[in-house]
């Protein structure tokens, strides 16, 4: 059985239809990105599927019909906003305490799920001092509260910086493989790459196919010959790794953060093998048309 | 699976709210104004009474009847137009409402956070200024004193409830807040001048006249209030006296239910407004 259910979604604000007719299932366990471009309705989607925006048609989780038992349907929901804001007031301990509490939780809870993304150091800090990457982490802590099978990110790493998205993602990875059931939006295609079993792409508010990462990059990149290949690795061994890639025949190039090398389309792995034989630490990599 | 009560939802909204209350910076002003002002006029009661032998809380009760008319009011018309506006601005009331709650738990607790942080506000304003006089020996008029505590609690309400309505129905702080104080204009200056004009324009009978007013909970404070004080209405003119003529000693009671029911009718188009418009 599916976890989540949606039917003929539609919706409008006003005169503008920003969601048609749209239908899916996500079943248990499974990773869907949602893909498009700006005002494709990602974000709309996520919002109706929480249940904090009327609509038409209908969304249930688990059974639960969202618009009529949406508090019993929001239990099985974790969220995590594009960009977080927290009561500017509280602590980290006390926001955490908070929505534990609104949960029916005991706020022990809470710290256990700080604790879960290395937040339970800075309890007593103030949200409004804490990094963009702190708080994301601390959505995530928060959105795992009660422990719900479904998890509804919107464009979690949006606002983060590549050390931060890295951590994230590598947090996101991780509840993935302990069985959670992730429907995130991005515009990142290689968190659908690294996340998804399957993307929904939607267009001007329709669902114009549901289909697999590798499909949605035939159709991004058709003509694509070689891509940037963009690899992390710390400041020290770039230069030798310069030196070892253009030795075996790469077109290589340094930036701020690491360096950027020109790949064929089918050896995108061939330069992190290399450096990763030849003892190099490739802390992270990012793949771009 | 753990539950919640509604009950316990909404009694974990309204301490929040009132834990921000308390830290907002527009709340502590209006409080410190208010207890300040209360207790000058209730300086100025006694140093009257000193001279011409009137009661302490009788004279106080007489002069802070038009401080709470223009003070209590702003108070919660705008506490009540920043509470929903701001939050969904911020950001945090789409986080609020992806838990499990529902748009009447999130509604009712910040009316009764609030309620309770404007009620602890009006409190430290009648308490300093009740304090004073009973320091001085005066306990004249006690018992108008505290209907007037009471009355201005269901005047903080009824402006809260109409605060919440704009904050619910529109989707800017700046406007919300804007529409707050257009009404507190409305109800404050116009609702007065516009009946005079009207009166004299139209020619309005007396009846209607009386009936006119009752739409503005302000005029159906003072009416309350003044009864309270003098068990007549001679001060509000041939409309007061139309009004104690056919209602009587039933118009207290009459004036404190339509006080209420100003309180809660704004509350459900905020709670339609609300659940219509959701985080947005």
């Amino acid at each position: 059985m599916a976890l989540l259910t949606i039917e003929h979604l539609t919706k409008r604000f006003g005169t503008v239809t920003v969601l048609q007719d749209v239908s899916c299932t996500v079943a248990p366990g499974e990773s869907v990105a949602l893909w498009g471009p700006n005002g494709a309705g990602k974000t709309t989607l996520l919002r109706c599927v929480l249940g904090v925006l009327p609509f038409e048609g209908t969304i249930r989780i688990d059974d639960l019909d969202v618009r009529r038992q949406g508090k019993q349907a929001r239990r099985l929901v974790g969220f995590v906003p594009q960009e977080v804001t927290f009561y500017p007031t509280l602590t980290v301990g006390e926001t955490a305490a908070f929505f534990a509490r609104l949960r029916g939780l005991d706020p022990e809870e809470a710290r256990r799920r700080l604790a879960q993304v290395a937040l339970d150091d800075r309890l007593n800090q103030p949200v409004r001092t804490l990094s963009g990457g702190q708080r994301q982490r601390l959505a995530l802590a928060l959105a795992l509260l009660g422990d719900p099978p479904l998890l509804l990110l919107d464009e979690p790493t949006a606002s983060l910086d590549v050390r931060s998205r890295a951590e994230f993602m590598s947090h996101l990875q991780t509840l993935l493989d302990q069985g959670k059931t992730l429907l995130f939006s991005t515009h990142r295609f290689e968190e659908v790459e690294h996340l998804a079993r399957r993307v929904l792409l939607l267009e001007n508010g329709r669902l114009e196919a549901d289909t697999t990462p590798g499909t949605l990059a035939r159709r991004l990149f058709p003509e694509t010959t070689h891509y940037r290949l963009r690899l992390h690795l710390p400041e020290a061994q770039r230069p030798e790794a310069l030196q070892a890639l253009r030795a075996h025949g790469f077109e290589v190039w340094m930036n701020g953060h690491g360096l950027e090398v020109r790949v064929p389309a089918d050896e995108k792995a061939a330069p992190l093998l290399l450096l990763s034989r030849a003892g190099f630490e490739v802390t992270d990599f990012e793949l771009h048309a | 699976m753990t539950t919640t009560t509604a009950r316990a939802t909404i009694g974990l909204l309204a301490r929040k709210e009132l834990h921000d209350a308390l830290r907002n910076r527009w709340f502590v002003l209006y409080t410190v104004i208010f207890a300040v002002l209360s207790l000058a006029l209730s300086w100025i009661g006694l140093a009257g009474g000193q001279l011409y032998g009137l009661a302490g809380f009788g004279r106080t009760t007489a002069s802070l009847i038009n401080l709470i008319m223009l003070i209590v009011p702003l108070m919660g018309l705008t506490l009540g137009a920043l509470s929903l506006a701001l939050e969904r601005e911020q950001g945090t009331l789409l986080y609020v409402l992806a838990q499990p709650v529902v748009p009447a738990e999130v509604l009712l607790g910040k009316l009764l956070g609030l309620a309770t942080a404007l009620t602890a506000a009006l409190s430290i304003g009648f308490g300093l200024s009740g304090l004073l006089l009973a320091w001085r020996g005066n306990t004249m008029g006690l018992g108008a004193y505290l209907g007037l505590f009471g009355l201005t609690i269901l005047l903080a309400l009824l402006s809260l409830s109409l605060g919440l309505l704009f904050s619910s129905a529109l989707p800017r702080t700046a406007t919300a807040l804007g529409s707050a104080l257009f009404a507190w204009l409305l109800l404050v200056f116009l609702g007065d001048l516009g009946l005079l004009g009207s009166a004299l324009v139209l020619r309005i009978p007396v009846e209607q006249l009386f009936t006119l007013s009752l739409l503005n909970p302000l005029q159906v404070f003072k009416i309350a209030a003044i009864l309270l004080l003098r068990s007549d209405l001679q001060v509000l003119g041939p409309a007061g006296q139309y009004a104690m003529h056919t209602y009587g000693m039933r118009l207290l009671p009459l004036s404190v239910g339509v006080l209420l029911l100003w309180s809660l009718l704004p509350l459900l188009p905020a709670y339609l407004f609300f659940r219509r418009r959701g985080a947005l």
